[in-house]
């Protein structure tokens, strides 16, 4: 019986850990709303953002040498977007007691210290990281509204030089997001970058 | 002079016999050995020094690299670290848990450019691991961390 019990366990284990490499948004998939608690304590979704066109969805930590050599660069797409309707939104998405840099009172102190000018949100469930597909930090959705829908435009990296953005020679984010504002076609609207994988919870 | 001739013994002499260099090569090197046209089974774990879940599992691969040697199986340790931290991470690293696989540092920056070459299904993340057989075109390719046994199972597996 404990045997049977414990297979069981192993089983459900075995099957949440390999869901997030399965599911997942596509570029043109509709993508969900969701509700995720911010570093100020206030809960915030898409939907607040009546006057938004769009979003730059930034799956994101404060751990990943890689998450942290894009972070000035985050700032920077959210400086030069959101006065054209496209804001930066962070989700963190690693479990806290996997990841203690990741805690939610890290993130706050990460996010006063940089001096974040957008929301940076805890998927504390990992609900929202396994329905879009995120499998690494950094990891791009760029969202657009179309007819009140959030259609996915773009997924991927945000250029193809994490150690110096000014070598990078393709800035894969913000080529998508100028796309989206001239009504153009997005160039390139799907990448992929060495990542650190998300610290899932039960893994 | 006793000592310094000691002391360069001891440096060379050991680095020899004791555990490996870490070589620094670029994509086209590494696409060279996926798909070299030689004999044996190659076991291309990617992994960083920086990444806790890869840490964790590299002594399986350890493990592995001894186990199957003579089945024809050598295990590739292939790293993230930045360019910086070659010398004061990685070969810290590999002295300190004495590794005996061969490891490479993957100096890249156009990660988009080769990914898809290493597997289509490979999204990025680390820890992730290639098992390949050059000569036939065999490949399997895991985005995972290994349990204890797990991996020793895979490469039975693909071998047979």
């Amino acid at each position: 019986m404990k045997k049977t019990i414990s297979l069981l366990v192993l089983l459900a284990i075995v099957q949440v850990s390999a869901a997030p490499f399965d599911g997942g948004y596509e570029v043109g998939d509709i993508a969900r709303d969701f509700q995720l608690k911010n570093v100020d304590g206030a809960s915030v979704s898409l939907s607040d953002y009546k006057e938004a066109k769009g979003f730059i969805v930034v799956f994101t930590c404060n751990t990943c040498p890689y998450a942290k050599l894009y972070e000035q660069r985050i700032i920077a797409l959210d400086k030069k977007y959101k006065g054209a309707g496209y804001p930066v939104i962070a989700i963190q998405p690693n479990d806290g007691s996997l990841s203690p840099g990741d805690s939610f009172e890290a993130m706050q102190a990460n996010s006063n210290k940089k001096g974040f000018s957008f929301p940076y949100l805890l998927d504390e469930t990992q609900e929202i990281a396994r329905a879009y597909g995120a499998a690494r930090t950094p990891h791009v959705f760029l969202l657009n509204k179309e007819s009140g829908k959030l259609r996915v435009a773009y997924i991927g990296a945000i250029d193809n030089n994490h150690q110096d953005s000014n070598k990078a020679d393709k800035k894969y984010v913000e080529d998508a997001v100028d796309a989206l504002i001239a009504s153009r076609k997005v160039p390139v609207t799907f990448t992929k970058a060495i990542g650190c994988t998300i610290k899932w919870s039960g893994t | 002079m006793l000592r310094s001739v000691l002391l360069i013994f001891f440096l060379f002499g050991a680095g020899a016999t004791m555990a490996q260099d870490v070589e620094v090569i670029k994509y086209p090197q590494l696409g060279a050995i996926i798909n070299t046209n030689e004999d044996g089974i190659k076991v291309i774990n990617f992994w960083a020094t920086w990444c806790k879940p890869c840490v964790e599992e590299i002594g399986y691969f350890e493990a592995a690299n001894s186990q199957f040697r003579d089945k024809g199986v050598s295990v590739i340790l292939v790293s993230f670290d930045f360019g910086k931290d070659v010398e004061k991470k990685v070969q810290k690293f590999i002295d300190k848990n004495d590794l005996r696989s061969r490891v490479l540092v993957l100096d890249e920056t156009d990660y988009n450019s080769f990914i898809d070459k290493v597997s289509p299904s490979w999204s990025g993340a680390i820890p992730a691991t290639l098992i390949v057989n050059s000569k036939t075109g065999k490949k399997q390719f895991y985005e995972k961390t290994f349990k204890e046994g797990e991996l020793s199972e895979v490469i039975e597996a693909f071998i047979n």
